[in-house]
């Protein structure tokens, strides 16, 4: 858990960052949103002392970081930069047991959970004695991650860590990134200026401008219940692709008919899991006449199915309903 | 061709002894000051990495020691450091210091940021991300910037010889002095060929181990110790007294070579620059030294002139020296040359470059003063008949003899003047003189005889002593291989002579040159 009360930094007369308070839940993954400028850089940077804050406290598990060295401190928290920061003068494996060496580990336990991450990662081990400059770009973020992964830490802070990659390789990263385990387990921080990649990755997301946090609330509630004029308009491009991202199925379960329509359940099409986003569900469509996708309910053993006008009508519903809350 | 090369090969093999003492010599002045240098610029280069206030300042300081004249440079040690290695190797540092600092600096600045940043959030402290991310990573730059300062190093080091700390400089300016072209190349070619081959020699190291540069910082601090080292292999070989000889002086039959052949004189003997030798000799760091017998600088460090009871200095009364050619073009000239003749004897002279060498008078004052109280000065008629181009050697002497012989022309004829003075060495100027860069300038019998004519040693020994002979042989001389002619001698003789401190010398009671070998030998 991390708690961040007050925190300012101020160079010269600028005010970097302006007084902010959040908090990040145990697992939970928080992402620091805006323009470039707006302070979250800067913000991040402090949580691991790179920067040290003109006023304010933060806490890492109830601890107050400024109590310890930033040495050991650092040591103890995942660093995943922009443009992947790694050694060009080390090889990918010793690019990836720089903290184990700090913490004098020995060689076999630093070997075998090199080996172990390169699995995850999806790099074989023909790259352990290559040097960076020989990766590509996705792959040298994914060493890059796997240096801030390799001590275990319990605490992730990625700087714009997709922000180099072209679309398609960011997009690849990004499914596998939410399906890694060892991520599952962290509390993470994480800076971008990338709507989408905000609100794929969020569970909670910070807008900020001019160092302050304008809105600090879930996806959906940054959508359906923006604060101010300066939200809306931040997400007016994007609106509807993420509004069909952030909704899922069984937010509009309520909306569907209770029953499978006439014909019953149709046959031949698995049924796709509620807590798929609308995005995802809408994609099973193949636009035929009159063709209905199977929705199964994880809580209830419940099977529904819904045409494309059936599921668009629910989706407004949901919408109208969470307008008027 | 063919036969020059067999002569510099032959006087390489001839003085191998000496070229192996001078090239290790230079290797180990070489690396004993890139060792300190490299000692000092590192650390200074990551200070103001950390400290960017002190950038401007320290990089600024390293740059004007660069501009300064490496002459200059070892001049201003000797007050400091006395003569011999550790001027030197202070001077030498100092010139080597710019490109390390700077290259250090600039390497560690050009570190991509993002890899520090990297580096300081897994949590290394400060020192291990100097020394395992930014000096490996600045490497190849820290690098060129030795190499830089190495091969200036290896070039600077020739002038050590002017201030006694050895070297191939030894070879160069006795051979510039002495007119031998095989001695030059005998000191320039193995002074070039150190610097091409530490240089290849850095650059494969470099190389090597662009990747595993963990081994070139341990290698190189091992390699730089072993060649300093070097210099000290040369032992020095004790004496009671320390002479101090020009290197014109060591190479020559009417200097250390006579003193070895005729007096048998054996004494520990540094080379070094007659521009430092007087002072050295007056603050006690030699005993005695080879000097020229109407030097101001004898008056002013109290010197005294040993006898030279076995003659072995031919005399050298100066004349003006003159290409035909320019006698035919500016008529009258020779007259107006031969006004100063028999003019200026010995005790005139030295008082005169006491003046400018220790009064530091201009030699124009100098030259005016005297003409006017000779009644020999005249106006200037500011004609434009054509320009009389004057040289002179570097030294203070000559300046004077300049400026008279300028006055002179400009006084009693149309003519303008354009002095090219401080030419160097005999060599130097005796070469603008043939090739039509001077008319004139002031030469010295003894040095038209032994330097340029260099006949066999009978004839010199038949010349020996005697001054009307020797300025009639290279006045014939003269005439018929160059078309150059001598004009009358203006008086003074201003002879090779071994000098001593005058106290010293009157303590251990040395009144000759032979007095000083029977005081050596005796224990």
């Amino acid at each position: 858990m991390i708690k961040v009360e007050h925190l300012s930094k101020h160079f010269g007369k600028v005010k970097a960052v302006d007084d902010i308070s959040f908090e990040v839940k145990e697992h939970e993954n928080l992402i620091l949103l805006g323009t470039s400028g707006c302070g979250k850089t800067t913000t991040l940077k402090m949580i691991n002392r790179l920067i040290e804050p003109s006023r304010g406290e933060i806490f890492i598990d109830g601890k107050n970081i400024f109590e310890q060295s930033p040495e050991i401190l650092r040591r103890g928290i995942g660093y995943v930069l922009q443009n992947n920061g790694l050694f060009p003068h080390y090889t990918v494996a010793e690019n990836i047991a720089i903290v184990p060496q700090l913490l004098q580990w020995d060689k076999k336990r630093t070997e075998k959970r090199v080996a172990e991450l390169l699995e995850k990662l999806h790099l074989t081990t023909d790259y352990l004695t290559a040097y960076p400059n020989e990766l590509s770009g996705g792959q040298q973020q994914r060493v890059g991650l796997a240096r801030a992964l390799v001590a275990d830490p319990s605490v992730l802070l990625m700087d714009e860590p997709f922000g180099a990659l072209d679309n398609v390789t960011r997009s690849k990263i990004h499914q596998e990134f939410k399906a890694l385990d060892e991520l599952k387990r962290k509390t993470i921080i994480m800076v971008t200026h990338d709507v989408q990649e905000a609100f794929e990755l969020g569970d909670h997301i910070c807008l900020m401008d001019k160092g302050k946090i304008v809105q600090d609330d879930t996806p959906a509630g940054l959508l359906f219940k923006p604060k101010n004029d300066f939200v809306r308009g931040f997400l007016q491009e994007q609106r509807l692709q993420l509004e069909f991202k952030t909704v899922k199925l069984f937010d509009v379960w309520g909306w569907l008919a209770p029953r499978p329509p006439k014909g019953g359940v149709v046959k031949g099409k698995s049924p796709i899991s509620s807590d798929t986003d609308l995005w995802t569900g809408l994609e099973q469509f193949k636009f035929d006449a009159s063709e209905s996708i199977n929705i199964k309910s994880d809580d209830e053993d419940d099977v529904r199915s819904a045409s494309f006008e059936e599921l668009m009508s629910a989706f407004y519903q949901y919408k109208k309903q969470q307008a008027h809350e | 061709m063919n036969e020059q090369q067999q002569t510099l090969w032959g006087f390489m093999r001839q003085q191998s002894d000496k070229l192996l003492e001078q090239t290790i010599q230079h290797i180990g002045l070489t690396f004993i000051s890139l060792f300190i240098a490299v000692l000092v610029g590192l650390p200074l280069g990551i200070f103001i990495t950390r400290r960017k206030q002190f950038s401007g300042a320290i990089l600024g300081i390293a740059g004007v020691l660069q501009t300064i004249p490496s002459i200059a440079l070892l001049g201003f040690m000797i007050p400091v450091l006395g003569i011999g290695p550790k001027p030197a190797i202070a001077a030498l540092l100092l010139y080597a210091l710019l490109p390390i600092i700077r290259n250090t600096f600039t390497g560690i600045e050009g570190v991509d940021p993002a890899v520090k940043e990297a580096a300081m959030a897994m949590g290394m402290s400060k020192w291990q991300v100097l020394f395992k991310v930014e000096l490996p990573l600045a490497m190849p730059v820290i690098f060129a910037g030795i190499r830089t300062a190495t091969v200036i190093t290896v070039g600077v080091a020739t002038l050590a010889s002017y201030i006694a700390a050895g070297g191939l400089g030894e070879f160069i300016f006795g051979g510039i002095s002495l007119n031998n072209t095989n001695m030059i190349l005998a000191g320039a070619i193995p002074a070039a060929l150190l610097a091409v081959l530490f240089d290849f020699l850095l650059s494969r190291l470099q190389k090597l181990n662009l990747k595993k540069l963990k081994t070139a910082t341990k290698i190189l601090p091992l390699l730089l110790i072993l060649l300093s080292s070097f210099y000290f292999i040369p032992s020095a070989y004790g004496s009671k007294l320390r002479a101090g000889f020009t290197p014109e002086f060591m190479g020559r039959q009417d200097g250390n070579l006579g003193l070895q052949q005729k007096y048998g004189l054996k004494i520990r003997t540094l080379v070094i620059n007659d521009a430092v030798m007087y002072k050295a000799a007056y603050e006690k760091q030699l005993d005695v030294i080879s000097g020229y017998s109407t030097d101001g600088r004898l008056k002013a460090y109290d010197l005294v002139v040993l006898d030279d009871d076995k003659k072995i200095f031919p005399p050298y009364y100066a004349a003006p020296i003159i290409r035909e050619n320019s006698l035919k073009k500016f008529a009258g000239l020779e007259n107006i040359l031969n006004l100063l003749a028999g003019k200026i004897n010995d005790s005139i002279m030295t008082a005169l470059n006491y003046r400018t060498d220790y009064l530091h008078q201009s030699p124009e004052r100098v030259a005016k003063d005297f003409l006017v109280s000779n009644n020999l000065w005249k106006p200037a008629r500011n004609g434009n008949a054509g320009i009389v181009r004057i040289g002179s050697k570097i030294f203070g002497e000559q300046y004077i003899l300049a400026n008279m012989y300028s006055m002179l022309i400009k006084g009693n004829s149309n003519y303008d003047v354009a002095t090219k003075t401080g030419l160097g060495g005999t060599k130097i100027c005796f070469d603008a003189l043939t090739n039509d860069a001077i008319d004139f300038y002031p030469e010295y019998t003894g040095t038209g005889l032994l330097a340029i004519l260099q006949p066999s040693p009978k004839t010199i020994d038949s010349l020996t002593g005697n001054k009307d002979a020797t300025y009639n042989y290279v006045q014939e001389g003269f005439e018929k291989k160059y078309n150059i002619k001598w004009l009358k001698p203006i008086g003074f003789n201003n002879a090779y002579a071994l000098m001593m401190r005058e106290k010293q010398a009157k303590k251990l009671k040395i009144k000759t040159i032979s007095d000083l070998k029977r005081y050596l030998e005796s224990k």
